[in-house]
């Protein structure tokens, strides 16, 4: 297997991301890298996860199985955070989000596997970031009229009055930015970190460097996810948020 | 005047250094919120688990420009963007 695959397979420092081929996409040379393969194994594991999770719950039993129980925990933790967050406006964005949430957590996880996980790839994070921007905006003008919107950009001064309004398209941008690199940074620093324990202390770091990855990896990781996942149901519900005041005006 | 690359390097590494002294910021806004977190859940002990979510999720939050810094230390220290 090509070296610098495995993260702790290396004697030297190594946590950068590696090409593993190039391909020519319309005159531009662009690499197959590492992260690829990482992103496919999470990909892939979490589809026969879902297979057999689909599979139980087709034969499902009124008294659950071991597994059965397993998958209704997660699925009810799930519904309940877009639930406390996000009211009855959550209900449409319980799959986005519950898929969400596991994947990120499968991708943060995976370093205890050996991998270098695949957000800690800017080229990961950033579309996740963006896909939680179009959202927003999407559901931003799906549920507010115009002139709302425009109350609302313009907002600490009155509206004909757009003074304020590049600072808010700013903040705006900042974002999907802001959330995407949060959970590139915490990621890419628990790899890093765990590449220099085992780069440089070798044959030393044998066995108690579980605990740094309990830390690095599981607690940092579900941190992130759940900070992730509930700042994209925060933004969202803040954006679909403002139709009811606006129906409850109409009809006071 | 003609800066060589061992030059460039020694003071993206200094560059590196001060970059993650933005690292305070977010340790004593961590610790503030921890510490009302913990004088909340000894006022009202009932409530712990909805004071630790959003603990965890202020501190998250709050963590982020630390990480920029620590993203600006990596960028000199690896990308090396001035050489």
């Amino acid at each position: 297997m090509y070296e610098g695959l495995m993260l702790t397979s290396q004697n030297d420092v190594d946590f950068m991301i590696h090409g593993l081929f190039s391909y020519n996409f319309f005159g531009q040379e662009l690499w197959i890298t590492t992260s690829h393969v990482y992103l496919l194994i999470v990909v892939i594991s979490l589809i026969i996860f879902f297979i057999v999770g689909g599979l139980v719950f087709r034969k499902a039993d009124k008294i659950p199985g071991t597994f059965q129980n397993i998958l209704e925990i997660i699925v009810e933790f799930l519904d309940g955070i877009v639930k406390g967050s996000m009211g009855r406006n959550g209900d449409g964005f319980r799959n986005y989000i519950g898929v969400l949430f596991i994947f990120i957590l499968f991708s943060n996880i995976s370093g205890l596997f050996g991998l270098r996980p695949p957000t800690a790839d800017y080229g990961v994070t950033l579309p996740l970031g963006i896909i939680t921007f179009m959202l927003i905006h999407i559901n931003q003008f799906r549920f507010n009229s115009l002139g709302s919107i425009w109350k609302d950009m313009t907002s600490p001064l009155p509206p004909w009055l757009p003074i304020w309004l590049p600072i808010n398209i700013i903040s705006e941008i900042a974002v999907p930015i802001s959330l995407s690199l949060r959970l590139f940074a915490n990621v890419l620093s628990g790899t890093v970190m765990m590449a220099l324990v085992y780069g440089l202390l070798k044959w030393i770091a044998m066995g108690w460097p579980a605990a740094l990855h309990a830390y690095f990896d599981l607690f940092s990781g579900a941190i992130q996810t759940y900070v992730f996942c509930m700042l994209t149901m925060t933004y969202i519900n803040n954006a679909i948020g403002e139709r009811e005041d606006v129906q409850e005006e109409a009809k006071a | 005047m003609e800066f060589n690359e061992s030059f460039i390097l020694g003071c993206s590494a200094i560059g590196a250094g001060l970059a993650v002294i933005a690292g305070i910021g977010p340790g004593v806004g961590q610790g503030i919120a921890a510490g009302y977190g913990a004088s909340a859940v000894g006022r009202n002990p009932g409530a712990k688990g909805d004071i630790m979510s959003t603990m965890l999720l202020g501190q998250a939050v709050a963590e982020t420009t630390g990480l920029y810094g620590l993203l600006i230390a990596m960028l000199l220290l690896f990308v090396k963007p001035l050489i």
